[in-house]
């Protein structure tokens, strides 16, 4: 134990191991840090964050599903000034790795000001650029369903900052790998997939959506398979790194979606069920590479056969 | 908050739809009335938040009622250990009220009312509790509050048993200096409008996580947003922004 190379290198930043909690799923870092020392995480990407304060949609907002949940939580986050002037020094108290700064919009423009803001922060290494919230712009409809709108984005944000950008990308479309191949083109550093997949629960007893925006993003357990067959496909059309993500549970997951193509891995709905989930993860990871004889972890990077 | 196994020493009915478990484990992270635990249960993903109806040393007491698939779990479980966060949300602040103290329950609201008229029968408070109920057969905890020395009202919505109405029937002509109150979202708001009183109210909303990480369970409120697991689930009632 302990021997085993967990080390990457995620444009251009060395992190201790790759596990990320995604986006949404941690908040600002701060919270879990009250549970344990999150300087364990190779780090992690902060809540969805745009130009302005959003409360989100009505409630309910959450629903449960077999393996795993669907939530229409709708970008709820305090604004992009805020998050500098606030969160991000109170996260500098308990975290002294850079960390991943989600950055969500309604318009090319917001996008820009938002990713330009969050640029401009020491603290954070890289943008992740999601142009795939499922809880946003009436229904699904966003920039991340084609190719187009989402090249435009990734092009207009790349033209503004320094940090490498990453595209979060959408499960809910006909071709990823049409979306992947745009956002590359357009300068994208890196690829992050798969955000939550369009899904839907029914009450029987009122005959109602369960949850007040009728439909959100599903996650959890139940999505690995999905997420481990579209990182596949769009790690084998593209050059740039992908980061990995959907339904996360294990450190074997996290080989899994290695071994697809994946550099990094982030970890979502897990967090929310058991707050250690990540930590847990982190812990593991050497016991099982030694299981699959793997001594580091780079060499397992796209490797399935 | 603390993730900790709880044994479970009892679960027993107290009607045809409301249980009683007692658990065993450590309760260090619960420090006052009104908070709530979150349970995961084999085979569902999200956890259960439940709400605290008594913490004595290392004995949890939760009352539920039976609505749905976990509930329906731990309906069956007569033995056996639960993974359960503990110490999750923020409860009723007891420094507020003044001498005479209304407590008002309606449904599984009562629970959570019974530990904080525990504490405050323990503080010296002259405490009255009105339990709210549809029918007689639903009746839990009307003794237990007595025991307590609360003088105890029971309403029922069709006249099974005390006072026939709802809860704000039952608090009338009564005189006191502050309530605490925990029930379904219309009877909180029935309470709101039925007295120029202060107090705090308990909400109730569905969770993802329970600690404050997934913004499944936010509010407006007048001075900001809330989280239910969180901030909340107290609101009190200065601050409360009825939408629904």
């Amino acid at each position: 134990m302990g021997k085993v190379n967990t080390k990457v290198d995620l444009l251009g930043i060395e992190l201790d191991n790759p596990i990320i909690p995604a986006s949404g799923t941690f908040g600002y870092g701060y919270e879990f840090a009250e549970l344990y020392d999150i300087n364990i995480l190779g780090t992690f990407s902060f809540k969805g964050t745009t130009k302005d304060p959003r409360f989100g949609n009505p409630t309910p907002r959450i629903a449960e599903c077999p393996a795993g949940m669907i939530n229409a939580v709708g970008l709820q986050n305090p604004g992009v000034e805020k998050v500098v002037e606030e969160e991000l020094p109170r996260l500098a108290k308990c975290f002294n790795k850079k960390v991943m700064a989600n950055v969500g919009g309604f318009s090319v423009d917001e996008y820009v000001y938002t990713a330009k803001k969050l640029d401009a922060c020491d603290q954070v290494g890289w943008l992740e650029i999601n142009i795939s919230c499922p809880n946003v712009h009436g229904g699904g409809v966003n920039f991340g369903s084609y190719p187009d709108s989402a090249a435009e984005i990734i092009a207009a944000v790349k033209k503004e900052v320094k940090k490498p950008v990453i595209a979060k990308l959408s499960p809910n479309v006909t071709d990823i790998v049409a979306i992947a191949k745009a956002v590359e083109a357009a300068g994208a550093d890196g690829i992050s997939l798969i955000n939550t997949l369009l899904g839907m629960r029914i009450n029987l007893n009122t005959r109602k959506p369960i949850i007040a925006n009728k439909m959100g993003g599903f996650s959890g357990s139940a999505i690995l398979p999905v997420a481990v067959r579209m990182v596949y496909q769009v790690a084998n059309a593209v050059s740039i790194p992908v980061i990995g993500m959907g339904g996360v549970t294990t450190a074997e997951d996290v080989l899994e979606l290695m071994m697809a193509g994946a550099t990094a891995v982030e970890v979502g709905a897990a967090n929310l069920i058991d707050p250690y989930a990540s930590r847990d993860i982190v812990l593991d990871l050497p016991r099982v590479m030694e299981k699959y004889r793997i001594n580091d972890i780079n060499e397992i990077i796209g490797g399935c056969k | 908050m603390k993730q900790s196994l709880f044994e479970i020493i009892e679960n027993r009915p107290l009607t045809d739809s409301v249980m009683l478990m007692r658990l065993k484990g450590d309760t260090s992270d619960i420090t006052g009335p009104g908070q709530f635990v979150n349970i995961k249960l084999d085979g569902l993903f999200l956890r259960r938040p439940i709400s605290v109806c008594d913490c004595q040393g290392d004995v949890l007491t939760l009352i539920y009622k039976v609505v749905g698939k976990g509930t329906e779990v731990m309906k069956n479980m007569t033995c056996g250990k639960l993974d359960i966060l503990t110490g999750l949300g923020n409860g009723y602040d007891m420094t507020k009220c003044g001498n005479s103290v209304l407590v008002i329950g309606g449904g599984v609201g009562v629970p959570p009312m019974y530990m904080l008229a525990r504490l405050l029968r323990e503080e010296g408070k002259k405490v009255t509790a009105i339990l709210g109920f549809n029918t007689k057969a639903e009746i839990f905890y009307e003794e237990e509050f007595k025991a307590l020395g609360c003088e105890t009202l029971v309403a029922t919505a069709d006249g099974s048993y005390g006072t026939k109405g709802f809860v704000t029937d039952a608090m009338k002509d009564l005189s006191y200096d502050y309530f605490y109150t925990c029930g379904p979202e219309p009877m909180l708001k029935a309470v709101y409008n039925a007295t120029p009183v202060s107090g705090q109210f308990s909400f109730e909303e569905r969770m993802g996580c329970g600690f404050g990480a997934c913004m499944g369970c936010s509010c407006k409120t007048l001075y900001g947003n809330k989280r239910i697991c969180k901030e909340g689930p107290v609101l009190e009632k200065e601050e409360i922004i009825w939408e629904k």
